[in-house]
């Protein structure tokens, strides 16, 4: 900008630029008040005593940090998180690259089964909880077929937990119930890695199938060997932003199952809700949120980074 | 050769499987909002209405009609201004770049990720010291704002893919930068608005946790209207499922008139462009 005014054309770039700034100066000063600016606040709050109606910023120091740590409901929910996430994107990737694998294959009414399997996305989470809790009821849904087969899951009304062992003030180990909610989610967010996975498909030129064909290896070896591995950015963006669906979701829960007895299907996000807006227990919620969005950033910042150094390269 | 069709049959097999189970939410939907309710009971959710009823229709409806409406009015100002927003971004970052514009991108795509209940406290907090809490137009300035990230990211990898020959000729023919905006970029990206206009059209529709902590009562948009329905004492299967397929009907219809831009949507935000 200093350099300006020196022939007719330098300074009209400058008045480019001038606009340009104004341009994106709005949504900048937003994104840092908005996002960066609030996120402070919200860790400045974590630390206050703010734990009634009326606002209180008197330091407390990690005090509503170490009730989590302490508190039955967080560790029960960082264990139903986990996982949650672990089979969540498990089922997300073997079903969306399964998929999108057999209807790779040419087949006719490919388009008809991809929109079957799509149009999960276009619904609401809260549209998807409370049909979810309807069919997976355990005594009507999905359980009236299973009763042929003479099994009868309790579904999100499973208190169980599988392998548990006593740590902290938990019993860790996975919670029958929250797969009920995997199986909702899954059925949602299939459509996102099944696309995802479609497209890279297409990336990937015939001719490298053929030429590992030509060396003799089998169909199976084409995938094991060729497709898959060069699916491989594709299944990370996938890994990526399912982890931080999984790891913020709120709406699915809440209005499918809610906490569950002894927390079986609770999360973070249900519990940060209800300490703040049920509750009025703002430092508290402050903190949950806080820790929320450390286990987010955990995945998200080193994607961006690498993703922004994939750019300049 | 019939090796080759019996490996057919089985990818029919597992496909047709897995439509079906995938397909069911909707059969029972559909089946259960179209009987009375005397009619719903757990041990005949399967079987189709003995009669048509469509008295869950219109109670559904009643219940949520006005709701519907508060979603239309978040909804459609929300999508324009920040598609609008978005493109402004889009062009300057992909187009006039300048040093550390990179970093400020990857700054803002963050917001993008970020848990919302980590800016929800100080989000009511600020809402209701300029007098927009529980209102609609609250709710539009939260979307419009964090949905920035989203729409920038959407615009600039569309705007990316714009030749720079392109802009160069205009320049030398006397363009500047508002005129390469109007008469280059923005003409050149209408599918790019209608990409950005149908996901955030989706997205905003569809979000519940700004909804329901933001908003009460009169101004609540139809998912939290929804949610209620399904937490009353009184649980009237009927009404819900049609409830849930009122609520879910305008962005089915946007998914089945114009599915390809939401399929392009999806992969333009997750994907590099």
């Amino acid at each position: 900008m200093i350099m300006a005014g020196k022939t007719a054309h330098k300074k009209r770039i400058t008045r480019d630029q001038w606009t340009a700034a104004a341009f994106l100066a709005p949504s900048l000063i937003l994104i840092a008040v908005f996002v960066y600016g609030f996120i402070s606040w919200t860790g400045y709050v974590s630390f206050s005593n703010w734990n009634t109606l009326t606002p209180d910023f008197s330091f407390a120091g990690l005090s509503n940090y170490l009730y989590l740590f302490r508190d039955f409901r967080f560790q029960a929910d960082l264990r139903n998180t986990l996982f949650f996430t672990l089979f969540f994107i498990g089922m997300v990737i073997v079903l969306g690259m399964g998929i999108a694998i057999l209807l790779d294959q040419k087949l006719k009414g490919e388009s008809i089964f991809r929109n079957i399997f799509l149009f999960p996305m276009a619904l609401s989470f809260v549209v998807t909880g409370v049909v979810w809790q309807w069919l997976l009821n355990p005594s009507t849904g999905f359980n009236q077929f299973l009763k042929v087969f003479g099994i009868q899951p309790r579904w999100y009304t499973d208190t169980n937990i599988l392998a548990g062992f006593q740590w902290g003030a938990i019993e860790f180990g996975l919670p029958v119930a929250i797969l009920a909610v995997v199986i909702a989610a899954v059925w949602q967010m299939t459509g996102f890695s099944l696309a995802m996975y479609l497209a890279g498909l297409r990336g990937i030129p015939d001719e490298l199938r053929e030429a590992a064909r030509v060396d003799g290896a089998s169909e199976g070896q084409v995938y094991r060997r060729v497709v898959i591995p060069m699916l491989m950015p594709i299944t990370v963006s996938v890994v990526i932003i399912m982890a931080h669906i999984s790891l913020k979701i709120f709406d699915l829960v809440y209005a499918m199952t809610g906490s569950g007895a002894n927390f079986v299907t609770d999360v973070p996000g249900v519990y940060m809700f209800e300490t703040t807006f049920r509750g009025n227990y703002y430092a508290q919620g402050a903190a949950i949120a806080i820790m929320m969005l450390v286990l987010v950033a955990v995945f998200i910042v080193p994607y961006l980074w690498y993703n922004r150094k994939g750019e300049n390269g | 050769m019939t090796a080759l069709r019996w490996t057919n049959f089985f990818r029919y097999a597992v496909l047709l499987a897995l439509a079906v189970v995938f397909l069911s939410p909707v059969y029972v939907i559909i089946v259960t909002s179209l009987k009375p309710l005397e009619d719903v009971s757990l041990s005949t959710m399967w079987e189709l209405p003995a009669s048509i009823d469509f008295t869950s229709y219109s109670r559904a409806f009643m219940e949520l009609a006005p709701n519907v409406m508060n979603s239309f009015y978040l909804v459609i100002p929300a999508t324009l201004l920040s598609a609008l927003f978005g493109a402004m971004n889009g062009y300057v970052l992909s187009k006039w770049k300048f040093k550390g514009s990179e970093l400020l991108f990857t700054l803002m795509l963050f917001g993008m990720f970020i848990p919302y209940q980590s800016i929800l406290i100080p989000l009511i907090q600020f809402l209701r010291t300029i007098d927009l809490y529980n209102t609609i137009w609250g709710l539009i300035l939260t979307h419009v704002v964090y949905g920035l990230p989203i729409t920038t990211l959407m615009f600039r990898n569309f705007y990316a893919s714009i030749p720079d020959t392109m802009i160069e000729a205009a320049k030398i023919d006397g363009a500047g930068f508002l005129g390469i905006f109007r008469r280059i970029m923005i003409p050149l990206s209408i599918t790019g608005f209608v990409v950005v206009a149908i996901w955030q059209f989706t997205n905003i529709w569809n979000e519940f946790l700004f909804a329901v902590t933001i908003t009460n009562s009169d101004s609540q948009p139809v998912m939290v209207a929804l949610q209620n329905l399904s937490g009353s004492q009184i649980v009237e299967w009927n009404v819900q499922m049609a409830g849930a397929l009122l609520a879910a009907m305008p962005t089915l219809l946007v998914y089945i008139l114009l599915g390809k831009y939401f399929v392009r949507g999806l992969l333009a935000g997750s994907v590099k462009g």
